[in-house]
């Protein structure tokens, strides 16, 4: 194996609590650097608070409450000196729904670069917008209205400003919630593609409830339930020959 | 009748009738006013009315009323007759503006071609005819043709002069009066801070005491200047018939000016009333505020109203933002929260009088203390004054910035502050660029209601600052310029001073009118600003596609 495929994430001992509810319970697994991650399950089986954990979003929450450690390159990032602002450049998120800042197209993609200290030259900004806007397929559609409002973008197209905003900051991971759930079939079709392609450059991991769109973009899949994580295993192995009684329920439609 | 609750349709038949009895109510004031107000700009006819006792009466029908007929028995008496009330002016001669007459002491009512008004600077309105025109103590002109010819002329002339007299009184002998108390102040200060050893600044003083002499020489100087001007004016005079012929004598120098409302035609009516409703916005009160025009009062409001609103918004901004951002919500700031809305239910009065307290006495009385001990016992900042009464006003719509800031802070979707923290954003870094921009309409909502209370309040006013004659507004040329310390004139204070207060409560009631119409509408010229750029701000920060 070479050096790109060593273990990006490492989950150990994990358990999570809303108050005094447990949302999780002892997650142990490892995620697997430049490669498509998607987590599947039920509603409310924790697969969002997963993700969420993964870049410390779980803190907005009040009462939430982490045990165990999660390490990123091998560094703990619950650990008390872990800068969460600079966790949160490395580790970008995608929304379930798309939430472009009420601003204009440029400057959603700029923001992270505004805000996160770096250099505001503006030829810069114009290069690395270009860049990111063009990783996430959406140069050609907004080039010459750039300085317009976001909001006049169609769905699917907001949706991929949003990822071209997480990858202006260049991160490392980037976490996806269901981010084509909101869409229609072409735009799912083109998010898909622009997955597959990031994966190139990035560790992805994504929740979804379509599975059929978790066995064509995904190399790894993860099925939790009540707050488990049952099976994780290759992709191709879930959806053909999965371990569990309860993961081929699931996968094959028996439930859920 | 069942199925008709069932159906929910007298529901909305009590909801139209809620609408349409509020809305009746509002154009039945905003009526009220309209058509009282015009009472004060329009040229009314001039009525010679010749009673059957044989006196005259000049003037303009100001009311007209049904009354039973006193004369009759109380059997009979279910006939009306009719009086009118005339307004006849002429103080100087009758004492009195107004007068009643029924019909039955009328013998007949004409309206003569060449009776005219003139305003005065004192004494109110004359009614009367011209006879003659006297210039150094001669009549002359004696025929209609050449008075007219001469009257405008002779006026322009004498208009120029008061304005010069003016000129000298309020600016240039303002001037030597704030110099000498410039530098009577000075000569306090050294003699306060120096008392042990008052020879070291003796020089200073003498100095001092030096300029304020030679001050004074110039003051002497303009106010000979404006006693010749003032004798030169005297010469010229206009000389009038009242109805019964007594013969008056109005020197040019009272003249406001002169017309013939009956001999107007509808060119000259829209003229005269432009050049009233100007008169009325662009000058000072007359004869204790009943004539005349609002500027300071206009001023006053609009300058109480912006500085409220540069007290106000921040203070209310970053309480709500604490309130709903920071804070953690519990018992306590739930508390805060009802604390808040209910500080909105006290009376304005009692802010007043906490303004009082606190802002005069308190930190207005330490401001004297510390940086002007040399003035007192005569207080500087320890009195009513603009910035006082803004702070009491700000303190008093505190509540509807804070409350209008927190519902449009929470209707921020959770979406967008998320994505923001996502992208490495601190939550300050969230709330500048994101939060508050995106609540900005919400928060200029507050703005717009809090201005709409604060042009309208009075009571507080009344015990903070604001007075029935400033003679200074407080913006001027001298430094610093803004005089925070001043009183103030305020359109809604003169309404109830010119309306209740006035010695001469019928003859300003059109002026009453006026001032509300006036007040209205510059209560609906500051929302239509706030309102524009609201409409700007979300149209560039709309937070949703749908």
């Amino acid at each position: 194996m070479n050096e790109l495929h060593k273990e990006k994430i490492e989950v150990n001992n994990l358990n999570f609590y809303y108050g005094e509810v447990k949302a999780l319970k002892d997650i142990n697994f490892h995620i697997h650097g430049n490669k498509v991650t998607a987590l599947i399950g039920p509603s409310g089986c924790g697969k969002s608070t997963f993700l969420r954990i993964l870049n410390r979003m779980n803190e907005l929450i009040e009462d939430a409450r982490v045990e165990g450690e999660v390490l990123i390159n091998g560094q703990n990032i619950y650990r008390s000196d872990v800068d969460v602002v600079e966790l949160r450049k490395k580790v970008g998120m995608i929304f379930q729904k798309s939430n472009p800042f009420p601003k204009s197209i440029f400057e959603n993609v700029a923001y992270g670069l505004r805000v996160g200290g770096f250099s505001t030259d503006k030829k810069f900004l114009e290069e690395r917008v270009e860049r990111s806007l063009n990783q996430a397929a959406l140069w050609d559609e907004v080039k010459d209205r750039l300085y317009e409002s976001a909001f006049g973008l169609s769905g699917g197209q907001q949706q991929r400003l949003c990822i071209a905003r997480s990858l202006a900051i260049e991160p490392d991971i980037l976490l996806m919630d269901e981010p084509a759930s909101a869409l229609d079939p072409i735009s799912t079709a083109k998010i898909e593609e622009l997955i597959i392609e990031l994966k190139k450059n990035y560790t992805i991991v994504i929740v979804t409830h379509n599975l059929q769109q978790a066995s064509r973009i995904s190399d790894y899949t993860a099925f939790f339930y009540l707050g488990e994580l049952i099976e994780y295993a290759k992709t191709t192995k879930i959806f053909t020959n999965p371990g569990k009684k309860q993961t081929e329920d699931y996968v094959t439609g028996r439930f859920g | 009748m069942k199925n008709l609750i069932k159906k929910g349709e007298i529901f909305i038949w009590l909801t139209g009738l809620g609408l349409g009895i509020s809305l009746v109510m509002i154009s039945g004031l905003m009526f009220l006013i309209v058509s009282n107000s015009t009472d004060y700009f329009y040229p009314a006819e001039v009525t010679k009315v010749q009673k059957k006792d044989n006196t005259m009466l000049l003037g303009q029908i100001f009311d007209e009323q049904f009354v039973p007929d006193a004369s009759l028995p109380d059997s009979l008496s279910s006939t009306d007759v009719e009086r009118y009330q005339f307004k006849i002016g002429n103080r100087d001669i009758y004492g009195y503006d107004f007068v009643w007459a029924d019909e039955r002491e009328i013998a007949s009512m004409t309206i003569p071609e060449e009776a005219i008004v003139i305003e005065r600077t004192e004494y109110g309105n004359f009614y009367g005819f011209i006879t003659a025109i006297q210039i150094y103590g001669k009549n002359k002109f004696n025929t209609k043709q050449e008075i007219d010819k001469i009257f405008f002329h002779i006026l322009d002339k004498i208009s120029d002069v008061r304005n010069q007299l003016d000129k000298l009184e309020k600016g240039k002998i303002g001037e030597i009066n704030y110099y000498i108390e410039q530098a009577r102040l000075e000569i306090e200060q050294l003699t306060f801070h120096n008392k042990k050893n008052l020879k070291v600044v003796q020089t200073k003083i003498d100095k001092l005491q030096d300029e304020i002499d030679s001050y004074q020489l110039e003051y002497e100087e303009v106010l000979s200047k404006t006693d010749s001007l003032r004798s030169y004016a005297a010469n010229y005079k206009l000389v009038v018939n009242t109805v019964d012929g007594t013969s008056v004598e109005i020197p040019f120098l009272n003249i406001i000016r002169k017309y013939k409302p009956n001999g107007m035609n509808l060119f000259s009516k829209s003229g005269f009333i432009i050049s009233k409703i100007w008169e009325f916005v662009s000058s000072d009160p007359r004869e204790s505020n009943t004539e005349g025009g609002v500027l300071p009062a206009i001023f006053g409001t609009i300058m109480l109203v912006v500085l409220m609103s540069v007290a106000v918004v921040p203070f209310g901004v970053i309480a709500a933002l604490y309130l709903r951002e920071y804070a953690k919500q519990g018992v306590m700031v739930r508390f805060v929260r009802i604390a808040v809305n209910n500080l909105a239910g006290v009376p304005s009065i009692v802010f007043g009088v906490f303004g009082l307290g606190f802002f005069i006495y308190f930190v207005g009385g330490t401001i004297d203390q510390l940086f002007y001990p040399e003035k007192l016992p005569t207080p500087t900042y320890g009195t009513g004054g603009i910035l006082w009464a803004s702070l009491t006003l700000a303190l008093l719509t505190l509540p509807v910035v804070i409350v209008a800031t927190e519902e449009s802070l929470a209707s921020i979707p959770r979406g967008i502050r998320e994505a923001s923290i996502a992208l490495g954003a601190t939550k300050w870094q969230t709330i500048r660029r994101i939060v508050l921009p995106s609540a900005a309409p919400g928060i200029l909502t507050g703005i717009i209601l809090s201005m709409a209370r604060a042009a309208g309040e009075v009571a507080p006013l009344m015990i903070t600052g604001v007075v029935k004659l400033a003679p200074n507004l407080p913006i001027d040329g001298y430094f610093p310029f803004f005089h925070l310390d001043r009183k103030f004139m305020h359109l809604g204070f003169h309404i109830y001073d010119v309306g209740f207060q006035s010695p001469n409560v019928e003859a300003a009631l059109p002026m009453v009118y006026m001032t509300t119409l006036l007040l209205i509408v510059i209560v609906i010229l500051l929302n239509l600003t706030a309102m524009i750029t609201r409409a700007r701000l979300r149209k560039k920060y709309q937070t949703s596609t749908f």
